[in-house]
């Protein structure tokens, strides 16, 4: 097992420092170049662009869908009958476990440009032409694409979190007259703060080092619109072969992830982020 | 209940238990809108000649279908790609499953030394993505001779998981109770007796959860594929869905459909079970 873990995980890390200082390429030459790469990163005018992507895709998916939808979905699934809330929270787990190519492909077939999509059909019932997706809102197809498979994961968090709840609580609340929203924004908001907390710095996390629905779905075009970080490291190794520099791109972005997940710690308090995950979805 | 309730309130106030849950299931079927509609036009849409009002079938056909039957031009046999779909599926679960159900059980009843390290180096491992890597697995899978093989695929991609899976399999052992296995030991059996007689039938239904997670992410694996195999005779399906999807977008959507939809079938069938155990997971709770 060690054995198995050291070759593709633990030597990969170090392999990827290793290889950030050399401008290696498909011919896997080894030619050490120093900092080099960390001068052209400085250096990349697609850079500014990226990192800006990447801090739209990140946040938006995040508030949205996220955490969000996530908790709409588990605040209105547990104020149902346990069946039909159980029902809702299948059908939602339905894209995570499906492949990632045919889930793309549903939501390019969604956002088609001609009328044999789904949102143009729709509009032609209203006499609007179709219209060209990809190149009005492409960010809004992989925020959207990303986030209902997103929004699982804190919804079962969360309905996890809300069942713990004692239902004197929401008796008691309910007696005294207070009302839905009320109940939701005195009681239950409250008593899942960690929860809420736990699943936005897990979530940014796990964002920003993905690209595999971005690349699947616009590739990052048109013209670099939806090329996030994650995914122009992915094409600077393998579109590109500039392995050296790509190895840079990973450790950069290693880094922002490092950073941001100590601003969350330094933020929410170490030991009460540490303890509260009782489950893993991801 | 209607006739007991006073006259004086109104029909709102009468019903409103009912009329909220009705508003509630309202707003959740179309917040989950996008991915009912989406299911439902992938089936739909694979057995139809062309689709109206988005969708009513204005012929019903077998002929997107054709990929079963007949090879498409410039793609593998699909026979032979699913072959190695199932072949990666079935190395990455009986990996994760050999090698889990030893190493939790391990972690969770034996005290050796470097224990606790190994349970944090899980964690640091884990909130290492793969994408960050994937430049230096290229070259480790090059340097191996496992580029362009599934042998390497199957290997990285359960080595990936193994750490994780390694944990949750400790959460199902800890959850037994030590006193089965005093039982066990008192009775004659060394440790490995009680651990496949005993604890390993008590946590079957761990090990068969794991089975089929290892299994479907095996079968739904992309990017690997997509980046460390080349040669058509070992593709897997999604990097066939991928050029089908790339080459026939906008030409022939019935096809899309039906090569989607038989990729995901597998997905399906273990869908009923797996879901309805990951909503449940959280409230039993797997001990961290």
């Amino acid at each position: 097992m060690m054995v198995l873990v050291a070759i593709f995980f633990a030597a990969p890390v170090v392999l990827t420092v290793v290889l950030s200082f050399t401008s290696m390429d498909y011919s896997f030459e080894w030619n050490f170049v120093g900092l080099m790469n960390f001068k052209d990163l400085v250096g990349d005018y697609l850079m500014p662009k990226i990192l800006a992507n990447t801090l739209i895709y990140t946040f938006s998916t995040l508030t949205l869908f996220n955490v969000g939808t996530a908790l709409l979905l588990s605040l209105l699934t547990t104020s149902i009958s346990d069946r039909l809330g159980d029902f809702f929270r299948s059908l939602w787990m339905l894209p995570r476990l499906t492949p990632s190519v045919v889930y793309g492909l549903l939501w390019l077939w969604i956002f088609d440009p001609t009328k044999y999509g789904f949102i143009n059909n729709f509009r032609s019932f209203f006499g609007l032409p179709p219209q060209d997706w990809l190149h009005t809102s492409p960010m809004l197809m992989v925020v959207m694409a990303n986030g209902f498979i997103g929004a699982s994961m804190g919804m079962l968090i969360f309905t996890a979190a809300i069942k713990a709840i004692p239902v004197d609580y929401f008796r008691a609340a309910m007696i005294d007259g207070a009302s839905w929203f009320t109940i939701v924004r005195r009681i239950t908001l409250p008593l899942i703060k960690w929860q809420i907390l736990f699943v936005t710095a897990y979530q940014t996390l796990s964002l920003l080092t993905s690209y595999e629905y971005i690349l699947i779905i616009t590739d990052g075009g048109p013209v670099f619109r939806t090329e996030v970080l994650a995914l122009y490291t992915y094409h600077t190794a393998f579109s590109n072969f500039q392995f050296g520099y790509g190895a840079t791109l990973s450790l950069i972005l290693v880094g922002i992830g490092v950073i941001t997940a100590l601003v969350y710690l330094k933020l929410f308090g170490f030991e009460a982020l540490m303890s509260k995950p009782r489950i893993e979805v991801d | 209940m209607k006739n007991s309730s006073p006259q004086s309130l109104t029909f709102f106030q009468r019903n409103s238990q009912r009329i909220s849950q009705i508003v509630i299931v309202t707003i959740l079927i179309l917040l989950t809108l996008p991915i009912i509609v989406g299911y439902a036009w992938l089936i739909i849409r694979s057995f139809s000649e062309d689709i109206t009002h988005g969708f009513i079938p204005t012929k019903l056909t077998l002929k997107n279908w054709r990929f079963l039957w007949q090879e498409m031009k410039g793609y593998p046999n699909i026979w032979h790609t699913t072959l190695n779909t199932f072949l990666l599926a079935l190395g990455v679960m009986g990996i994760e499953i050999a090698v889990t159900s030893m190493g939790g059980y391990m972690l969770s009843r034996y005290d050796f030394p470097g224990r606790s390290a190994i349970l944090k180096f899980i964690l640091v491992l884990h909130a290492f993505p793969a994408i960050s890597l994937m430049v230096a697995i290229f070259y480790v899978l090059w340097n191996i001779g496992l580029l362009d093989k599934l042998w390497g695929i199957i290997l990285l991609k359960a080595s990936l998981e193994i750490p994780w899976g390694t944990w949750i399999m400790k959460g199902f052992y800890d959850g037994v109770p030590w006193e089965l296995e005093w039982a066990g030991l008192v009775d004659g059996y060394g440790r490995m007796k009680v651990w496949s007689r005993i604890m390993l039938p008590l946590v079957k239904p761990g090990m068969a959860v794991t089975a089929i997670f290892a299994f479907l992410s095996g079968w739904s694996e992309f990017i690997f594929v997509y980046t460390f195999i080349f040669s058509q005779k070992t593709w897997t399906l999604s990097r066939y869905v991928m050029g089908i999807i790339g080459d026939y977008r906008f030409a022939d959507y019935g096809l899309l459909a039906a090569v989607g939809l038989f990729y995901v079938i597998p997905t399906i069938i273990f869908f009923f079970f797996v879901s309805k155990y990951m909503i449940k997971l959280t409230i039993g709770g797997v001990k961290g």
